[in-house]
């Protein structure tokens, strides 16, 4: 244990920009998947075409991203723009999904019911809508940003600086500490901020609690939105066969 | 966009489709690499997955475990295995592999885990073993969900197979790690490119496949309603 002692400013300095790069992605997506998420949920038209296109941006690998927008934005290869701008692609890839899953998890009597006490639209969106879409919603954020986390240290094979950098260093050097410490650090930040985000959930879902579901893990958060509604359709429960990639991350998507 | 002809012109030249450490055998090389990891990861994992799911035995821990694979950074892992086992295929393949078994483990878990408990108990009143239950009922109407999970795991793994060529392997990733050392972005390019056509046709295949092996039963539900 020679290298950390040595290292720690660098250690650190990696973390910051690894978080940066990985955090501001989730929050530009989910600034952008919110309105689209609300457009598709509420049209018949507009869902299969948004969700799908989702799903098609996903399967574009990372690394093609990272080396493509360069030539697309003009930036450079190494700046981290082109990691910011390529997450945040794949965090709308994964949240259109789960957020329009999250809409139209919302029981549409309690829309009424918000109308008939004289809620504009708007108000009810704010006052109603959103709260209500926040739990489906948290378990797409969550997958994100787990993903965001381990994705961004990928940049460091074209030269982007992250916490990937330790691993490309610590190989060419043979320091296998230096790998560790960048293993260990990646997902202690993945865990931390899942955590993070679930404590968020707890606090913004407080109206859930009484009579809340004991143990409401991964398979628990899917079921829950479609259990809500009548199925009469004798799919046996199987909810969406999620046939598109988002889905299918949605789908599998939990806690760290 | 003198970028984007020299990549055009990269992809189209004869000489880089023929011969040793051409394209064609790069893309083969990289399919090898995908393949071998898919199937040690659904032979691990799929069983896993029914075993967990039918009982419902060990699904706290099934959850908390595969986060915990996800989180990991697959180059991190395939850079410390390669310092600490030297090179050859096991470090990458390893590496690929705990990043394809969490999503597979998951979606056959939860494929499973969600079967109505109405439908096993009309399965069993018909008088199936449990075995019968699982293979007849459960592993049928899972399917579209361990399926995508498959699926998922594919995209990751072709995606990032890439990072292979890091440690002196082949693959496509291999135009990626030389063209960056010669700061040749025509090659970079076109090798990304043809990797991201590589994923799409693969889950073209996966879903074809998923398609065939959905029991008719619930061919018809509204995948497309959702």
């Amino acid at each position: 244990m020679t290298w950390l002692p040595d290292n720690v400013d660098l250690v650190l300095r990696l973390t910051g920009t690894h978080l940066f790069q990985s955090v501001l992605p989730v929050v530009l997506g989910l600034l952008i998947s919110i309105p689209l998420a609300r457009l598709a949920a509420g049209s018949r038209w507009v869902r299969p075409l948004m969700v799908n296109g989702a799903a098609l941006l996903y399967t574009i690998p990372s690394l093609t991203l990272f080396v493509v927008l360069p030539v697309v934005l003009g930036t450079r290869i190494t700046s981290i723009v082109n990691v910011i701008v390529a997450l945040t692609i794949y965090v709308v890839a994964i949240l259109v999904r789960s957020c329009t899953d999250a809409f139209r998890s919302v029981d549409r009597s309690v829309l009424q019911a918000a109308t008939a006490m004289g809620h504009t639209p708007w108000q009810r969106f704010w006052a109603v809508e959103l709260p209500l879409a926040v739990p489906v919603m948290l378990a797409g954020v969550r997958t994100a940003v787990v993903a965001n986390i381990s994705m961004v240290s990928v940049g460091a094979v074209i030269g982007i600086q992250s916490l990937g950098t330790l691993f490309t260093d610590g190989l060419r050097r043979g320091i296998a500490e230096e790998i560790l410490v960048g293993v260990v650090v990646t997902v202690v930040l993945a865990v931390g901020l899942d955590q993070i985000l679930r404590l968020t959930g707890l606090v913004l879902t407080r109206w859930q609690r009484p009579g809340g579901r004991a143990g409401g893990r991964a398979g628990g958060r899917r079921r829950d939105p479609r259990g809500g509604r009548s199925d009469s359709a004798g799919t046996a429960g199987t909810g969406p066969a999620p046939d598109t990639t988002a889905g299918r991350i949605a789908a599998t998507g939990g806690g760290a | 966009m003198n970028l984007l002809a020299g990549t055009w012109q990269w992809l189209v030249d004869p000489a880089n489709w023929s011969g040793a450490g051409a394209i064609p055998s790069r893309i083969l090389e990289h399919l090898a690499y995908s393949g071998i990891v898919m199937v040690v990861a659904v032979v691990v994992a799929v069983p896993l997955g029914l075993l967990v799911g039918h009982t419902g035995r060990g699904s706290g821990a099934v959850i908390g475990v595969s986060g915990a694979l996800r989180a990991l950074p697959t180059l991190g892992l395939l850079t410390l295995f390669s310092l600490l086992m030297g090179l050859g295929l096991v470090p990458p393949l390893l590496a690929l592999v705990i990043l394809a078994v969490p999503p597979i483990l998951t979606a056959t878990y939860a494929g499973v885990a969600e079967v109505s408990p109405q439908v096993k108990d009309a399965a069993k009143a018909q008088g199936m073993t449990p075995l019968q239950v699982l293979t007849r009922v459960e592993m049928p109407l899972a399917l579209p969900v361990a399926m995508g999970g498959i699926r998922n795991a594919a995209l990751q793994v072709i995606a990032t197979a890439t990072v292979a060529a890091y440690i002196n392997l082949g693959g496509l990733g291999r135009y990626l790690i030389d063209g960056l050392a010669v700061r040749d972005y025509s090659r970079m390019l076109g090798s990304v490119l043809l990797v991201a056509v590589l994923a799409l046709a693969i889950d073209a295949v996966l879903a074809a496949l998923q398609r065939a092996l959905t029991s008719p039963g619930i061919r018809a539900s509204p995948a497309g309603a959702h």
